[in-house]
């Protein structure tokens, strides 16, 4: 929607004037219709960030474990974007699914010998759904401040729970040395990861156009009503838990599934993965990218990763100092996250050359 | 016989100790064009939320055709067909006008449920929408969002919104209060073309408003009904103008904004 809607601002905004120009109703008319009509086409823009992950594994080959990362990273900033960008619920956790995720994998392959990573995805994602699930019931009756440290305090409820039982998670020494089988029992996991790199981005693209379908679909409509207005939709008749409910279990599974992955292509896993780091640079990611605008996980995500890499070579104790300055100058002057400021960048050209 | 369209029995609501509603017995028929006036703080908007389901009442029964709903949740009122509009403006200032409405009627024929299905895929949605528009002539606005509207536009859609719900009980809580009069008038054509067979209250204060839609009228003050009957027997009813109209020495009919 996000995306579509700044794309489209100019001439959305000068609608009125140009109908006044034709003087007819009924064109105004027809082209709202039209706007929304093709609202949720693919645009050709939309390719760019899957033209530029090939590249990627063309001109980088030696940084391929690097980009499963990212990949991982925009999936799991894409499932906060669902609950957090779209139906505007608040929460500092969200690595317990993550956390979820990931240990169900290492844990088929510890206690029952499970090595097929693609049954693994699934399983992950059934798993924290239910728990995305269960929790979302009981929590998301309540909203802001409350929501928000019950989040919190669930993430690290796990954490602690997977502490005092490191026999089974191994603790923060955690699981080493996971292997799995070959994908599709085809392609081995290789040193520099480039079969991984590929199987990444390809859940990715599936996760990917599975958010977009929802994002469009009159349900994604009814959340981002939600985060506008509850009182409104509680008085139009919307099933407000009901659809908040359906939306965290997708979000869970989702996250989930970027927490599998990450066992995966790391060959290990440790209790650190419900840390608060995780949930709270997730959603540092998403800021930085611009919530509500699908997007905006993967500019927030590869921005994230890349200057995490590079500042901390640079100055290994100093990096976060740069994140956190990036973070507030976004905050402050580009509210609607790095993304936005590409747009209005975007729409401003346009209209100049237009003109 | 048909049951009436809603009836409220023997409604109270206690905040604490404060009786905000006491003792309300109302009744609506199909197509019933009642006005609920008062003192501020009368509790009109309580008596609102109470039928609503935004508030529960402590004691006392609400119901829609002859059903009790008071158990009901305010989102399954809403789908049997109660819609409000509210005092303050409560929209979705974020998305597009058109949206505000298409999410209404996605809400009201359930397409809401579905996830999959793009909401532009549903043309008869987006032209019901536009119709909805068209009525009170923001058509032109339909691509804005709604916070970049004036206050009187906002309002409009406060009205659409309700309308798109397609309710057999409808309720104005001042549906024209802070709209300049260059665009007021506007509401009132559409308040006054409502479909004959909707139940509407509405609450108001310009008597003007009061006194050319409503058939009947109903004067709440403290939380209790104090009188009901025709604009007639209100306007000529002394001790309504001593507790309510007569309050700024105003003549009915004059104007009197609020006591």
């Amino acid at each position: 929607m996000a995306v579509s809607e700044t794309m489209n601002a100019p001439e959305a905004s000068n609608g009125s004037p140009l109908s006044a120009h034709e003087g007819a109703p009924e064109s105004a008319r027809e082209r709202a219709a039209q706007y929304v009509v093709s609202r949720h086409r693919f645009r050709p823009a939309e390719a760019l960030p899957w033209l530029l992950a090939i590249a990627a594994y063309f001109i980088f080959p030696d940084r391929m474990t690097f980009g499963s990362q990212v990949a991982i990273m925009i999936m799991f900033a894409l499932s906060l974007d669902l609950i957090l960008g779209y139906a505007g619920i608040v929460t500092l956790g969200h690595a317990a699914f993550f956390g979820i995720g990931a240990y169900t994998v290492a844990l088929m392959v510890v206690r029952f010998g499970w090595t097929e990573p693609i049954s693994g995805l699934f399983a992950a994602a059934i798993l924290t759904g239910i728990f995305g699930f269960v929790l979302g019931w009981f929590t998301l009756r309540y909203r802001g401040l409350t929501l928000i440290m019950l989040t919190l305090a669930t993430a690290i409820m796990l954490q602690e729970a997977g502490n005092l039982r490191s026999d089974i998670t191994g603790g923060y020494d955690g699981l080493p040395g996971l292997t799995f089988k070959p994908l599709f029992g085809i392609f081995n996991y290789d040193l520099y990861g480039h079969a991984y790199y590929l199987y990444a981005m390809a859940a990715l693209a599936i996760v990917f156009v599975l958010v977009r379908r929802i994002v469009y679909s009159p349900f994604g409509q009814a959340l981002t009503g939600i985060r506008e207005n509850v009182r409104r939709m509680h008085a139009i008749g919307s099933p407000v838990h009901r659809r908040l409910v359906t939306v965290y279990t997708i979000s869970a599974a989702i996250a989930g599934v970027a927490g599998a992955l990450f066992t995966q292509t790391n060959a290990y896993v440790t209790l650190t993965v419900f840390d608060f780091d995780n949930s709270a640079k997730v959603m540092v990611m998403l800021i930085l990218g611009g919530t509500g605008r699908l997007y905006g996980a993967f500019v927030g995500a590869v921005v994230y990763l890349i200057l995490e890499d590079d500042l901390s070579k640079f100055s290994p104790t100093f990096w976060q100092f740069g994140i956190g300055l990036l973070l507030v100058l976004t905050v402050l002057f580009a509210p609607r996250g790095l993304l936005g400021l590409i747009e209005n960048a975007a729409a401003y050209l346009s209209k100049r050359f237009k003109s | 016989m048909t049951a009436s369209a809603l009836q409220v029995q023997g409604m109270n609501r206690n905040f604490g100790a404060l009786k905000v509603t006491r003792d309300v017995d109302l009744t609506l028929e199909r197509g019933a064009r009642r006005a609920l006036i008062g003192p501020n703080g009368a509790g009109k908007t309580t008596l609102v939320n109470l039928i609503t389901g935004v508030l529960r009442p402590s004691s006392g029964k609400v119901l829609l055709n002859g059903e009790d709903i008071t158990a009901l949740s305010q989102a399954q009122r809403a789908r049997r067909g109660i819609a409000r509009t509210f005092q303050i403006n409560q929209l979705f200032r974020g998305l597009t006008v058109l949206e505000n409405l298409s999410l209404a009627i996605g809400e009201r024929d359930g397409h809401c449920n579905n996830l999959w299905r793009a909401t532009g895929g549903r043309r008869i949605v987006i032209d019901e929408a536009l119709d909805h528009l068209a009525s009170l002539r923001l058509v032109d606005d339909a691509l804005k969002l709604v916070r970049e509207l004036p206050y009187g536009r906002q309002r409009l859609v406060e009205i659409a919104i309700a309308l798109a719900q397609k309710p057999r009980v409808l309720l104005l809580d001042e549906p024209a209060a802070g709209v300049p009069s260059s665009e007021s008038h506007l509401i009132l054509d559409v308040v006054e073309s409502l479909d004959p067979d909707i139940a509407v209250l509405i609450i108001e204060h310009d008597m003007d408003v009061v006194f050319r839609f409503a058939r009947r009228i109903t004067v709440l003050v403290a939380g209790a009904i104090f009188t009901e009957g025709t604009p007639h027997e209100i306007m000529a009813n002394e001790q309504v103008r001593a507790v309510y109209l007569g309050q700024e020495g105003r003549r009915v009919g004059g104007g009197a904004s609020h006591g």
